[in-house]
């Protein structure tokens, strides 16, 4: 049986979320079978990867990798799929895993599908377009399926397999080694979860007033174990970093909470969020549009609601 | 510096957008046609570098008719010259082949830099970028919030899930850029009224070099099997807070699990 190629987010040596979700997946299509690109392969690796139910690990450990931007893995995969003649290939909807599936549909000549939210046995996928309005199914019509998911489209669920790993050597080429990664920069607040995977997302928009009204945003995030996210008008302002940003324009997220603090649901910022399973709101304006998307809503200032929201969490916790 | 910047005419960011029926196409009638917002950053951008540099501008757009509009608001914001690529066969065409088009027309016209918006509005594939950097084996910098030109080492800081990459390579290059980078300029009176007698090319693909059967909707890799609209979500519940708004918030979040 022809695999389904997995291709690995990770960081520091662990297989990130997201990767679990599309090893999930893609039992449902068929025999998962996982890429790593670059260097940090491990136990810690291997066992996350046969816990989700990989039975082969494909690894090309070459540094280059990491080193370069995109190109260099982009051979790397093309190399794999030579060898492992997959039904798909599934990658992670991240801004560097569409630039892989992109560059991979013209190197294997196939059709590419990016932010599927989910893959049916048949390999439709179904994508969630226009800010959420419009749900599309598509198939690629040429060559092998490169499809890229949405982080949080499937729930992660463990099926232990055995994995054997395979160590592929790929010579990059110099042509692959045009752009060349000469620093990396840390902005996040490390502790608190990816904006695009977390699970729960915390939002401020106009309504914070300010920078240090996001100070209670943040402070019930982190009750919630949540990533924080802003709207437009908030990052455009100033008061909140753009990367945080969620919206047409910024990130697309789709947890499975998002509560939405003082933003009034713009088209702009519902594009990003739309999909997202569960959506609280609150907001001083009854007339704000964002309460047509809330399962919940209190009409009411955020600067009283939030904090005793936060505080009830702390106190539901122990 | 021969600065390229490709732009796409998308219906208005603020627009809701459909599908038609018909062909599942974008619908692109039913709302107002206006330069992608990204890629007013990517014009903006081009601009500066020239101002710093020196050397020329030239706005490429793959796109009806109406695009032409779209590249003529580039050009009041100061660029120099227009290239549109306008073909009743390109209708349907997917990223990959935009992305051939685009690079048919950008291989030989000797460009120092290609600038893109990070994605469109409209379709949000982000791939295009990507895609012209490997159909024309040039550097990828994309997913600038900066840009540096120091001669013909172009340095970028690329916006990753963390922070920000440097990342650095030898001209000619293809770069995207973020919203963060700049703040697009507006065209004043006179950037309009010179628009209107600047250069502006018109090719159909004949003239790129792009034979009729690779593109549009029938040479796509990938197709639509249907849509539809989302069905409405069921109506929440919606309290005024008197006093316990953070309490009924814990006690919902409670009864489904979240908490």
């Amino acid at each position: 049986m022809a695999p389904i190629l997995v291709v690995v987010e990770h960081a520091d040596g662990v297989v990130k979320k997201v990767t679990l979700e599309l090893l999930t997946l893609a039992r449902s299509l068929g025999e998962p079978a996982a890429v790593w690109l670059g260097p940090g392969y491990g136990d810690a690796a291997a066992s996350q990867l046969a816990e989700y139910g990989a039975g082969t690990a494909y690894v090309v450990a070459n540094s280059d990798m990491v080193d370069y931007v995109v190109v260099p893995k982009t051979e790397a995969l093309a190399a794999v799929v030579k060898q492992a003649s997959p039904a798909a290939i599934l990658i992670a909807s991240s801004a560097e895993g569409k630039e892989i599936a992109g560059r991979l549909a013209i190197k294997i000549e196939s059709g590419v599908i990016t932010d599927a939210v989910a893959v049916a046995p048949d390999l439709t996928a179904t994508q969630s377009v226009f800010g959420g309005s419009t749900i599309v199914h598509s198939t690629v019509t040429h060559g092998i399926p490169i499809i890229t998911v949405r982080p949080n489209s499937t729930a992660p669920e463990a099926a232990a397999t055995a994995l054997s790993r395979v160590d592929v050597e790929v010579p990059v080429t110099d042509a692959a080694r045009g752009a060349k990664v000469t620093g990396r920069t840390a902005a996040t607040k490390a502790s608190r979860p990816e904006l695009s995977e977390a699970a729960i997302v915390v939002s401020g928009g106009r309504g914070v007033g300010g920078p240090e009204g996001f100070g209670v945003i943040e402070s019930l995030a982190d009750s919630l174990g949540a990533a924080v996210g802003a709207s437009r008008a908030a990052t455009d302002a100033g008061w909140y970093p753009h990367q945080y940003q969620v919206g047409q324009t910024g990130k697309t997220v789709s947890p499975q909470l998002y509560v939405a603090n003082g933003i009034s649901g713009a088209i702009q910022h519902r594009a990003g969020m739309q999909t997202s399973k569960m959506i609280v709101v609150v907001n001083k304006d009854s007339e704000a549009p964002i309460f047509e998307l809330a399962d919940f809503g209190v009409v009411g200032d955020l600067f009283a609601v939030v904090p005793q929201l936060t505080d009830e969490v702390q106190k539901r916790k122990g | 510096m021969k600065i390229a910047v490709c732009v796409k005419q998308v219906p208005d960011t603020w627009a809701e957008k459909r599908l038609r029926p018909a062909d599942s196409l974008l619908d692109r009638e039913s709302a107002e046609g206006v330069l992608n917002e990204l890629d007013e950053y990517a014009v903006e951008e081009a601009l500066k570098i020239q101002e710093a540099h020196g050397g020329e501008v030239t706005i490429v757009s793959m796109g009806p008719e109406r695009a032409v509009e779209t590249i003529r608001k580039a050009l009041s914001m100061g660029a120099d010259a227009g290239v549109h690529i306008v073909d009743d066969a390109l209708s349907g065409s997917d990223a990959l082949a935009t992305s051939a088009v685009l690079a048919g027309v950008l291989k030989d016209r000797g460009f120092d830099l290609i600038i893109f918006g990070s994605e469109s509005t409209d379709a949000r594939m982000s791939v295009v970028p990507a895609m012209v950097s490997e159909r024309l084996g040039l550097p990828q910098l994309t997913f600038a919030q900066k840009v540096d030109v120091n001669g013909g080492t172009i340095t970028i800081e690329r916006q990753t899930d963390y922070g920000f990459d440097s990342v650095e390579a030898s001209s000619p290059v293809v770069v995207s850029v973020v919203e963060k980078i700049n703040e697009p300029r507006y065209p004043s009176f006179k950037g309009i009224m010179a628009a209107k007698k600047k250069p502006l090319e018109t090719l159909s693909i004949a003239d790129a070099g792009i034979a009729a059967g690779s593109v549009g909707t029938s040479a796509a890799w990938s197709a639509v099997a249907d849509f539809a609209a989302r069905p409405p979500k069921a109506a929440g519940t919606i309290v005024n807070d008197e006093g316990a708004g953070g309490v009924k918030i814990a006690e919902f979040l409670a009864t489904n699990k979240i908490i």
